[in-house]
């Protein structure tokens, strides 16, 4: 950025910090009978954009998220916000000769990420598909319920967020609440999402999932490792989607999500794309690998391959 | 200034009065607008999941009537360009009702907008400065930007020709007529911006089709103006205002040409598909023979192609056009066909099948439904209230009275079965 541009936009803030401000304290004055109570609620509701907080602004914004979830399930919750990595650039290889459709990545991430148990939300869809017809959507199916998987005849296909290089979803966001990090996953601010669902229309592999009721999330069942941008408990109204278990893999390099980790068959592969040496690049490098929907020029950093 | 405050204030002297008639009327529409209001902070107390919309159909009869409202009120530019580009009479006295409905119909889609939000809070998010408004990427946020300018422009054109007739002065054309000129290509882009919006998404083939803003131009230059004609009917029985047949037909021949286009436009898509026959034929073999045992749309998709056949022909011979039964019939028919086709016909097959093949079969709830009727209500109330300033000051019934102060209302009633007009009407339409 030019230093003209940067003037130009700390003017920008600056003036919009002021009208918040304002609105905040003309507001505040109304709310205040019940002070403490409706502080942390008018502090949320002109919270400004993730990407737009001070250092000081973001920390505020963390103490009171910690509290107000430390409160809510009764534990100690920690939210994180560690940036991405630097040169990391995060791939996923899922190997369609080997997953079984056991859906056991489909539930760890549900522990993982907070996901509401009522209704429930899987960030994971894993499709049945038939051999005979090869990865043939239109006749795929995901509410497969036999005594024993795999099925004969038959081969599946876990589907989640492709974290797209050329993201139609972050494209289409009228308020910018949704963007690709540095380390290329997408992202979503679910304190900015005004929940208009344009981003679920226009993604082509339906990872984007609405909270169409407050989130039933029990004490019992909150992860406590949570990262801002990811696995944090969820408000009723906004889109949410798969983060590469990002409160796990941005901590310690190497770290892989929760779905590589609970595959029994060793059919998720992660890594990153810019390390030569890494799995992921051996499988791009070495396997039959494709991309799911090609020929929409999204750019996947999610490869399916067959191993065998 | 002061003379402004002094018209606003009459203004609303006059609305308070009124017929009988007028105030049922108006309590009607109120009770509608409580009602859905109610329905509506259930919504808001319970989250979105108190409609049928889910992950699969994230859209559903909100937006269904959203789109088909922006198509109304584009339409107002049928009345403003034989109005004002070719300066015809008989049009340029009724102009002014085609931006009152423009008015009203964006309102209205505003609110669809803003009840299907989920988080409705927030949506200042969306004021550039104070939020962020992701504009030029976000086709949603040049929608924002279109509708509002719309919405303002139509108001401040319809309010200072009121207001100048209100004061017995012509309205400064220099002014105007810019104004007026640049609402054409306003609203044909309201409703390209809106077309684009669902064009744009290449994950759904049923919408990613070039001919999508063409098909919305010709569906809405014929569901607006048939609303308008019937509109105007109830206005010229029941107020004192005077509205031509030859106005009338005039816009009637418009809707022939525009539904002409649009079967043509619907007729190039089915074949495409059909003839085609790649996975992309789903959604449009789900929506008018159904698929793997879903049908739903199936009947309400050939009704409305039943209906707007039928219209075509109703309004393509001059005859059947020119007679006020089968002319009534046929406005009637290509409403509601429109509103089926451009409504759910629309939105509901861009997600059925969904883009992993799964099937959700999409149909309001009793809470979307009354939210909805809430929010025509709204509407209906808003065009009301603007008629009983507008009519009774383009009748010259509402002027500023001889002190250039107080306002002069000669109409107190508004609305009354005007029964001498009628057998006039029938007098025009013998000869």
């Amino acid at each position: 950025m030019s230093e003209k541009e940067t003037r130009k936009s700390r003017i920008f803030r600056l003036s919009r910090r002021k009208t918040l401000k304002g609105l905040a304290a003309g507001l505040g004055a109304i709310a205040l009978p019940k002070k403490n109570a409706s502080a942390a609620v008018w502090e949320s509701f002109f919270q400004k954009n993730f990407r737009e907080l001070s250092r000081s602004e973001m920390m505020d914004v963390v103490s009171r998220l910690e509290k107000e979830y430390s409160t809510r399930y009764g534990k100690s919750v920690k939210v994180k916000t560690t940036p991405s990595l630097e040169g990391v650039l995060y791939g996923y290889g899922l190997d369609l000769s080997r997953c079984i459709g056991c859906r056991r990545c489909v539930y760890g991430c549900v522990s993982e990420n907070n996901q509401s148990r009522d209704p429930q939300i899987h960030w994971i869809r894993v499709l049945r598909l038939s051999k005979e017809r090869g990865v043939d959507l239109e006749h795929a199916e995901q509410y497969y319920n036999p005594a024993n998987v795999p099925e004969e005849g038959h081969f599946y296909m876990p589907v989640q967020c492709q974290q797209c290089e050329n993201a139609p979803c972050t494209k289409v966001c009228p308020v910018q609440a949704t963007w690709k990090e540095n380390d290329g996953i997408v992202v979503v601010d679910y304190n900015w999402c005004i929940g208009c669902r344009y981003c679920m229309a226009a993604c082509p592999y339906g990872a984007r999932h609405f909270n169409w009721k407050k989130p039933g999330l029990q004490a019992a069942d909150v992860n406590p490792d949570t990262h801002y941008l990811g696995n944090r408990p969820r408000p009723v109204g906004v889109v949410e989607k798969c983060i590469f278990c990002m409160q796990r893999t941005r901590e310690v390099e190497g770290k892989y999500p929760a779905c590589v980790e609970v595959c029994p068959v060793g059919a998720r592969k992660f890594g990153n794309l810019l390390d030569p040496e890494s799995e992921i690049r051996f499988v791009i490098e070495n396997k039959r690998v494709f991309i799911l929907k090609e020929e929409l020029n999204t750019q996947p950093k999610f490869y399916y391959f067959y191993s065998v | 200034m002061k003379k402004v405050w002094a018209f606003i204030k009459g203004c609303f002297v006059l609305l308070r009065q009124g017929s009988k008639l007028y105030y049922s009327w108006l309590s009607f529409l109120l009770a509608l607008i409580v009602i859905g209001v109610l329905a509506y902070s259930n919504q808001m107390y319970k989250g979105l999941i108190t409609t049928a919309m889910r992950d699969q159909v994230s859209w559903g009869f909100y937006i269904s009537n959203f789109t088909f409202m922006v198509g109304v009120a584009a339409a107002a530019v049928l009345l403003v360009i034989p109005a004002y580009v070719y300066q015809w009479k008989p049009i340029k006295e009724i102009a002014i009702l085609g931006e009152l409905v423009a008015v009203s119909a964006m309102v209205m889609c505003l609110l669809f907008v803003t009840v299907d939000l989920g988080r409705p809070d927030r949506f200042w998010h969306l004021i550039p400065k104070i939020g962020i408004l992701n504009f030029p990427q976000s086709l949603l946020a040049w929608d924002v930007v279109v509708l509002n300018l719309y919405l303002v422009l139509n108001f401040s054109i319809a309010g200072y020709m009121l207001y100048s007739y209100y004061y017995k002065r012509q309205p400064n054309m220099k002014y105007v007529t810019p104004l007026l000129l640049f609402s054409i290509p306003a609203a044909i882009s309201i409703h390209t911006v809106t077309a684009f919006l669902y064009n744009g998404l290449a994950a759904r083939p049923f919408w990613n089709a070039s001919i999508l803003a063409p098909r919305f131009l010709a569906s809405a230059f014929c569901s607006g103006p048939a609303g308008m004609i019937l509109m105007f009917q109830v206005i010229r029985k029941w107020t004192k205002f005077k509205i031509t047949d030859q106005a009338i037909f005039k816009i009637a021949e418009l809707i022939a040409y525009a539904m002409f286009l649009n079967l043509f436009l619907l007729g190039a898509e089915v074949f495409k598909e059909y003839y085609s026959d790649t996975a992309h034929l789903a959604p449009m073999k789900y929506l008018y023979q159904g698929l793997e045992g879903h049908s739903d749309l199936v009947s309400y998709i050939w009704t409305a192609t039943l209906f707007n056949i039928t219209a075509f022909l109703l309004f393509l011979i001059p005859q059947t056009r020119e007679n006020q039964v089968t002319l009534n019939i046929g406005c009637i028919l290509i409403f509601v066909g429109v509103y089926i086709e451009k409504g759910m016909g629309l939105v509901i097959p861009g997600f059925v099948p969904d883009v992993l093949g799964d099937f959700y079969e999409y149909s309001p709830t009793g809470v979307e439904i009354l939210v909805t009727l809430g929010i025509w209500a709204t509407g209906l109330l808003i065009f009301t209230m603007l008629l009983r300033i507008a009519v009774p000051i383009m009748n010259g019934d509402f002027h500023v009275s001889e002190d250039g102060i107080h306002p002069h209302i000669g109409d107190d009633l508004f609305l009354v079965r005007r029964v001498e007009d009628v057998e006039e009407e029938g007098d025009l339409l013998t000869q």
